[in-house]
């Protein structure tokens, strides 16, 4: 069963609810952007209709440190009030704090608004939280269990698998399944869950190798400042920015470049310095080359003033916001806005209204606050560096991990619609994709284990010439379910053991047959006959005139209106069945035979 | 029995081996041999009191070498316990210890197989089942002709195959793999054996519930294509099911097998599931192994892209698809950026990449078409090329080379993402995407674009990758005489950025000119910057960037007759000097008003070399008339022959090698002459202390050249060693008849002469082939006393050599097909500096050293460095096997540093930096067997004989450092 609290068929506000064998868990806690009242949180009063958070969840997990994934966290923790526990890896958990404190300071101590959670409440909620490692298991409670796997996305994202008993949920949080040049691809085992769910962000999008965008990006700098130009990067503090870092301060290794790169100070600083300790979660070029050299330890790239604005000669400057729409990025565009040899590299989305978007799109006249104008004579590009994984990707990931269902979240919903066709199409499984507040609900068949006892599995599995472990094969045995365990045992123990007494089944049948001959001698033609035609079983001939074969009793009569009629008495347990059908088979057709 | 054994041991435990020595050596020895191992172990195991005490000597027993003649013995000993013992893990090292016991060289161990079957049957233990199967497997290799123990053994085998433990099941499928029969049995005694079908019982464990079982099964199989029976086609199928199994090990052994198969049966018909298509069977393996390259484990993804560059038989249509990857944004198809680029580059714009969207998409994407888990190989390469671990990367741009090369259509689509590569993030894939793009590029052309991206790798700080860049260009085909200007600037700017690159962008430039002399054309005046009405200063002659021009333009004009009317005045001057000075890279041009000082013509080149080649023959069989070195006129002879042959070398590059190498040998006979004269041996004995001197002088230059001439040389014969060794061997006798005029008394001879005794004997034991060619010789001669020499007393043999000697005639050597000199050039330093390298005595310094090596053998172990101090004092330096990069065939480049470290001196002063070929004289002596247990006096005898040393390569260069005294 999942709810999907938010971010169902939207990017923002992450939030989903899965109900799996009894147990509730909250898989990401995030807050949308774009909303600043009540809205921007999870309704969570749709969970507590009454009592308290804590009561009704088992734990609650949240993937990667992007604030749409753990934005409201301590809303949810401290002013909603939640104590369980809170899993989240260990570069999650050490750069979410600075996120949280950044996002805090910016809607309470700028924007002035009150009824917000405070440094104190972040503090309290990260206190609370249970930090895991890549593929281990950590057990919840007795049943419940979760285990983390690498996401690629931004340092720390993980994927997380939560199982109860047989039945298990993947949960793949924001991942990339292609590498770029500071984390690895997203990897998951075949776990054959009853359900992934995972993000479509990028949904109906199929990337173009990484190399072109890398090689574009690293050209467009180089030729701007062998110009003397000055480039201007507006980013994100966390995420794309170390990637562009890293790029950028190794062409300049390889190239031997001198042109200085700055990078804004702020929050970055100390998250770079976590980047630096949690090399374990990079990829294979800098987890290989720390010893040497740790990458984030740049050599190029050094801290931003203001003042270095207006140094001379050219210049590489990373600097916040990514959208050019505030802070520091916007004053440096002012300035170098005028001069046609510097470049503004965006490479991210913009949002509509704000400068970056302007310009990408054409603009070169800007309205500026107090009725200036700003014209822009810089050259002005656009890169796309993102790191979701693309349609194939998802389906990559599907391939790996073979899922029972599939269910799509964070994405747009007409875009789902096309991943759910192709999903359900080409792994024909199930694939869901709710919308907000909606629930899904998945039924499973969960297996039931067993213990079956060693000297039936022994007498059962019959040592064939090759045992094909695919095939399921029939065993004859009692289940006894007893103190909340089932068990397999063969037949005689369950009676010894639940003080019974055997019965015993038998059958018997008639059969007349035409045969004038005395009843001893069609007793002895059939005797000689089944010998002929039953060699593996064991008949006798029983002094008092009967037949034995095996279990089965046979015994000849004459009837009373019609001695040349002999009626054939057979008895049998419920056990030979089989026996006794080609035993009548054979006696029917060897008399028809005769008398034809 | 156990009385038989008892008595067999003691009588090895006593015996006494006489063994009869070698019949040249001049006393036979008596050799006692060690009591017999199986002896002293019957002892030990019989001390034994308890399973780890058994286990102890056994672990101690296996330990020492077992000589074949006992192993049998050993093995019933061992046996024996082994029926005995109820601890399984002694009887698991026992068993161990039979198959160690099997392989002892010199034993057949088709004696205890029945014994070791036996064991089996026995046997509860699983592991000391895997063990014995395991003993049996290698009893089995052991004894590759014996048919019926083969079929015997698969049988048992087959036997065990139910068993539960997945050890012994491996152990069996293993044994099969190796032992099953490969062709249909045709002799007649294995007639009576029921032979089972191998490939069969294999394939039924295909679906075994054991991944290892599983694993084994296809290794089986592949080890039966190895032995070389042929797969049956119907395994196909199976295997392909394997490659989704849940192991990785099952799913990189499957994909081996697919590809296997998919070389065994390339053209068979196999059916599309879910369509009611057929494709041939190499495509479809091809498609599948693709898909493999998304795989899970990243050893599987290695191994698919390596397997994908050896099916060469997959139709285009397949292999161009691996490159493809249909992009969509929004469900719109959209074009890759190297499409973009291909029709910015087509529509003559140039590149902006400025425009906001420009990579907009365009039409809509039917939903339907769009397949995204293609089955088949759709943008293979694209993602193994984006891998996320380099070894998948390397193994993609290996796997492209290979099909590149074997196709032209998928070598031009292959371009864009080959140039792409040069931007990874680990150089190692970098350099090796640029190795590869060099292999085939002579298949295709550069456009524009694709050279911009390549050029903009130019400025990569790693030496590695600019020559590698370098090479590629040497071999690159540009279309348009813009990408000639590009690649031109983007050379210089490389050379002023890292003017140590000089000579190899030179280099590049060569090629570069040569190979598109009509594109150079129409730059030519902009690149000499004239001017048709004024004159322009005239260029600085030392500039290298002003040179690399000039090489370029000199090159094209060498196939370009007009361009030389482009040129200035001083253009010609510069020609004249540039021809003298960097003659290997300015050809020579044939330039109006100048007398031709050399005939350019292919045509004439080719007859030159041809009636050099007569020369040399010529001069050589005129010296080989002589046969008596007596005569006055012969020494002359040899003088102008020596002469001529060296001069000869230095004008013809490709009879280099061969001329050096007559040159050094006749100087050799020539050397020996001089010291067999007659006039130096009638000289009564207190007189010819002058002329002993300068004999000995001789002798020690003959044997310097001798070793030059083995290990300087790259392919020689052996018939050409032999002479080389004949050679030494005259100087040594000479040597020795000298010593002995000098000497007083007999006692200092007797070492020399029995020593001398063994050269000789080596010699005949090494070149025994090769003395039909020694008629006449000396070593015939002294080959046919030999019996007399050996008893004869030191002075009666120095007597026997000097006659043989003076009597001998004269080798005639011929001349092998390919014969090259080992050479190196010191690059860097060069020697010219005159600032002195300070540094605080005491402390290191690091000198850099680049050198090129022509044709030496294994260069990693054999070439030193040698620092030569103002004192006399040497010292050698071996570089690390890393420092070694190979270019090209016989070319090595030494890139290392030299760590030089000395007490303080007053005046700063020259160092020698040379160049060394280390060599060992026991390298070339004919490996006499060795086996790992004697302890023979053979080997022993090899390293008293064998010679270290070393020859000088390259000339010495002069570095100028300066040791100063540490401040206290």
């Amino acid at each position: 069963k999942n709810e999907i609290k938010g971010a169902g068929q939207d990017v923002g506000r992450s939030c989903i609810l899965v109900s799996i064998g009894g147990k509730n868990v909250m898989l990401d806690c995030g807050m949308h952007m774009g909303f600043n009242d009540d809205r921007r949180f999870p309704d969570f009063s749709y969970i507590t209709q009454n009592g308290r958070l804590t009561e009704f969840l088992d734990c609650v997990i949240v993937s990667h440190f992007h604030l749409d994934h753990c934005g409201a966290l301590p809303y949810m923790s401290e002013m909603v009030g939640y104590d369980g526990p809170i899993y989240m890896t260990h570069p999650t958990k050490a750069i979410c704090p600075i996120l949280l404190e950044d996002f805090r300071k910016i809607t309470v101590d700028k924007k002035g608004e009150t009824n917000f959670f405070t440094s104190q409440m972040i503090k309290d909620c990260m206190k609370k939280v249970t930090a895991v490692n890549l593929h281990q298991t950590v057990q919840v409670d007795d049943e419940l269990e979760i285990k983390a796997y690498y996401a690629g996305h931004v340092l720390g994202a993980a994927m997380f698998q939560i199982k109860v008993g047989a039945e298990s949920v993947v949960y793949t949080g924001d991942y990339n399944m292609t590498p770029d040049r500071h984390l690895g691809a997203a990897w998951i085992d075949k776990c054959r869950p009853d359900i992934v769910i995972s993000e479509s962000t990028y949904a109906t999008t199929i990337r173009d190798s990484k190399r072109c965008r890398e090689r574009d990006f690293l050209k467009k700098v180089h030729e701007t400042v062998e110009r003397g130009g000055k480039v201007l990067i507006p980013v994100f503090a966390l995420g794309r920015a170390q990637e562009l870092c890293i790029l950028l301060e190794t062409f300049w290794e390889r190239m031997n470049l001198k042109a200085p790169i700055y990078f804004s100070t702020g929050l970055t600083e100390k998250a770079n310095h976590y980047y630096k300790l949690f090399i374990t979660w990079t990829n294979q070029k800098i987890r290989k080359t720390f010893v040497q050299r740790n990458m984030f330890e740049f050599k190029h790239i050094k801290p931003f003033d203001r003042s270095y604005t207006d140094n001379p000669g050219p210049m590489v400057v990373f600097a916040t916001p990514g959208m050019l729409h505030a802070g520091q990025s916007l004053q440096i565009f002012k300035k170098w806005a005028g001069n046609d040899k510097n470049m503004v590299i965006l490479p991210g989305y913009c949002v509509q209204g704000t400068v970056g978007y302007k310009i990408l799109n054409g603009q070169r006249k800007l309205e500026m606050e107090g009725r200036n104008t700003l014209e822009v004579k810089m050259q002005v590009e656009y890169m796309s560096f993102s790191a979701h994984a693309d349609a194939k990707g998802i389906m990559q990931l599907i391939r790996m991990a073979e899922p029972r269902n599939v269910l799509l979240v964070h994405g747009e919903a007409k875009k789902m619609e096309f991943l759910k066709q192709k999903i359900e199409q080409e792994f024909s499984v199930n694939c869901y994709m709710p919308a907000n507040g909606e629930t899904t609900t998945i039924t499973t068949n969960p297996n039931i284990p067993v213990d079956i006892s060693l000297s039936l599995l022994k007498r059962e599995s019959v040592p064939g010439a090759l045992p094909d472990p695919k095939k399921p094969r029939i065993m004859h045995g009692t289940l006894i379910m007893k103190d909340n365990s089932l068990r397999l045992v063969s037949s005689e123990q369950a009676l010894k053991e639940l003080g019974l007494v055997e019965h015993h089944l038998r059958f018997t049948c008639r059969v007349h047959i035409q045969d004038p001959h005395s009843e001893q001698d069609t007793l002895n033609k059939i005797y000689s006959h089944l010998k002929t035609v039953l060699k593996d079983s064991s008949i006798q001939h029983l002094p008092d005139g009967t037949l034995m074969v095996e279990s089965i009793l046979i015994k000849v009569s004459t009837a009373s209106e019609d001695p040349s009629t002999k009626i054939l008495l057979v008895s049998w347990t419920y056990q030979v069945q089989d026996l006794r059908r080609i035993l009548l088979k054979c006696i029917i057709q060897s008399h028809l035979a005769e008398i034809s | 029995m156990a009385a038989h054994l008892k008595k067999r041991v003691y009588e090895e435990f006593s015996k006494v081996v006489q063994q009869q020595q070698l019949e040249d050596f001049p006393a036979k020895r008596l050799r006692l041999t060690k009591p017999s191992k199986s002896a002293a172990l019957h002892i030990d195991l019989c001390k034994a009191t308890n399973s780890t005490d058994a286990l102890q000597y056994l672990v101690q027993f296996a330990r020492k070498p077992v000589e074949a003649e006992s192993v049998e013995g050993v093995v019933r000993i061992l046996l024996e316990f082994y029926y005995k013992e109820t601890d399984s893990s002694v009887r698991l090292k026992i068993a161990s210890l039979l198959g160690v016991l099997s392989k002892t060289h010199g034993f057949s161990p088709d004696c205890i197989v029945d014994d070791v079957i036996n064991t089996l049957n026995n046997e509860k233990s699983h592991q000391v089942l895997a063990q014995l199967l395991d003993t049996l497997l290698v009893i089995g290799v052991q004894l590759p002709e014996s048919q019926t123990i083969r079929v015997r053994l698969v049988e048992v085998a087959c036997r065990h195959l139910t068993d539960t433990s997945f050890g012994v099941r491996n152990k069996c499928l293993q044994l099969m793999g190796f032992l099953g029969t490969v062709e249909k049995q045709s002799s007649k005694e294995m007639e009576c054996l029921p032979v089972q079908d191998v490939q069969k019982i294999i394939g039924d464990h295909f679906s075994d519930q054991d991944p290892r079982v599983r694993t084994a099964a296809i290794k089986a199989m592949l080890q039966l294509h190895e032995r070389g029976m042929k797969l049956q086609q119907n395994i196909y199928s199976q295997a392909c099911k394997l490659l989704t199994d849940d192991y990785e090990q099952v799913r990189s052994a499957a994909v081996q097998l697919v590809w296997v198969l998919s070389q065994l049966y390339p053209e068979s018909i196999v059916p599309i599931p879910s369509s009611n298509e057929e494709i041939r069977l190499v495509d479809d393996a091809f498609g599948k192994i693709c898909h493999m390259v998304n795989d899970g484990s990243w050893v599987v993804r290695v191994q698919a892209a390596k397997l994908l560059g050896s099916m060469q038989q997959v139709s285009v249509h397949f292999l161009e698809q691996t490159l493809d990857k249909k992009l969509m944004s929004d469900l719109r198809r959209k074009r890759t950026a190297h499409e973009r680029a291909k029709e910015l580059y087509s529509s003559g714009e140039f590149s902006s990449g400025r425009k906001w969207a420009d990579d907009a998409p365009k039409e809509k994407i039917d939903t339907g078409a769009v397949n995204l888990i293609d089955s088949g190989a759709c943008g293979a390469f694209v993602h193994g090329l984006e891998d996320e671990m380099f070894e998948v990367r390397i193994a993609a741009v290996e796997a492209v080379c290979t099909l590149a090369q074997a196709s032209a259509s998928f070598a031009e689509k292959c371009l864009d993402f080959l140039v792409d590569m040069f931007n990874d993030e680990i150089e190692e894939v970098r350099l090796q995407s640029i190795h590869v793009l060099r292999q085939i590029s002579k298949q295709i052309t550069l456009r524009e674009d694709q050279l911009d991206t390549v050029l903009a790798v130019l400025e990569d700080s790693s030496r590695d990758i600019r020559e590698a860049l370098h090479e590629l260009l040497c071999y690159t085909n540009v279309s348009t005489k813009e990408c000639i200007q590009l690649a031109l600037v983007e050379l210089l700017k490389n050379l002023s950025k890292y003017p140590t690159d000089r000579n190899s962008v030179w280099k590049c430039l060569k090629f570069l000119g040569s190979r598109h002399p009509t594109l150079v054309l129409p730059l030519v005046p902009e690149l000499l910057s004239t001017h048709p009405f004024f004159d322009t200063p005239e260029p600085d002659m030392d500039d290298p960037a002003y040179i690399a021009v000039l090489v370029l333009v000199f090159n094209a004009a060498k196939s370009c007759p007009t361009m030389s009317a482009l040129f200035s005045d001083h253009t010609f001057r510069h020609y004249a000097y540039l021809r003298d000075s960097l003659s290997h890279l300015v050809p020579p041009l044939r330039l109006p008003g100048r007398k031709l000082t050399c005939v350019s013509d292919l045509e004439s080149v080719a007859s030159s070399e041809e009636s050099s080649q007569q020369f040399l023959q010529q001069s050589l069989e005129r010296v080989y008339i002589i046969q008596h070195l007596e005569a006055q006129g012969t020494l002359e002879l040899l003088d102008f022959t020596i002469r001529d042959l060296k001069r000869l070398g230095e004008l013809q590059p490709e009879l280099a090698g061969a001329s050096d190498f007559s040159a050094t040998y006749l100087h050799c006979q020539l050397l020996l002459m001089k010291g067999l004269q007659e006039k130096l041996w009638n000289i009564s004995a207190p007189l010819y202390v002058k002329q002993n001197a300068m004999a000995s002088a001789v002798v020690q230059q003959i044997l310097e050249e001798t070793y030059k001439l083995e290990f300087l040389y790259s392919g020689l014969e052996n018939r050409q060693v032999a002479i080389i060794h004949h050679v030494r061997l005259q100087a040594k006798a000479l040597q020795l008849v000298l010593s002995a005029r000098t000497s007083r008394g007999v006692e200092p001879l007797l070492n020399i002469c029995e020593k001398f005794l063994q050269d000789v004997d080596a010699f005949q034991r090494c070149f025994s082939t090769e003395l039909p060619h020694f008629q006449e010789s000396f070593v015939e001669k002294l080959l046919e006393l030999m019996p007399r020499l050996v008893t004869c007393n030191p002075m009666d043999l120095v007597k026997i050599l000097q006659t043989t000697l003076r009597q001998s005639g004269f080798l005639h050597l011929k001349l092998p097909e390919q014969i090259h000199k080992a050479t190196a050039t010191i690059i860097e330093p060069t020697g010219e500096s005159d600032n002195p390298l300070r540094f605080t005595s005491g402390l290191v310094v690091a000198l850099d050293i680049d050198a090129t090596l022509d044709h030496v053998q294994d260069p990693q172990s054999s070439v030193k460095v040698q620092v030569v101090y103002p004192d006399g004092h040497a010292h050698t330096i071996r570089p690390k096997p890393t420092d070694f990069r190979n270019p090209g065939p016989g070319r090595h480049r030494l890139i290392t540093q030299v760590y030089l470290s000395h007490s303080a001196w007053t005046e700063p002063c020259q160092i020698d930096v040379q160049l060394h070929l280390a060599y060992n004289s026991s390298k070339c002596q004919i490996n006499s067997p060795k086996s790992a247990w004697n302890d023979s006096t053979e080997v022993l005898q090899a390293t008293e004989n064998c010679i270290e040393g070393s020859i000088p390569l390259s000339k010495p260069v002069k570095v100028y450092i300066m040791p100063k005294p540490a401040r206290r």
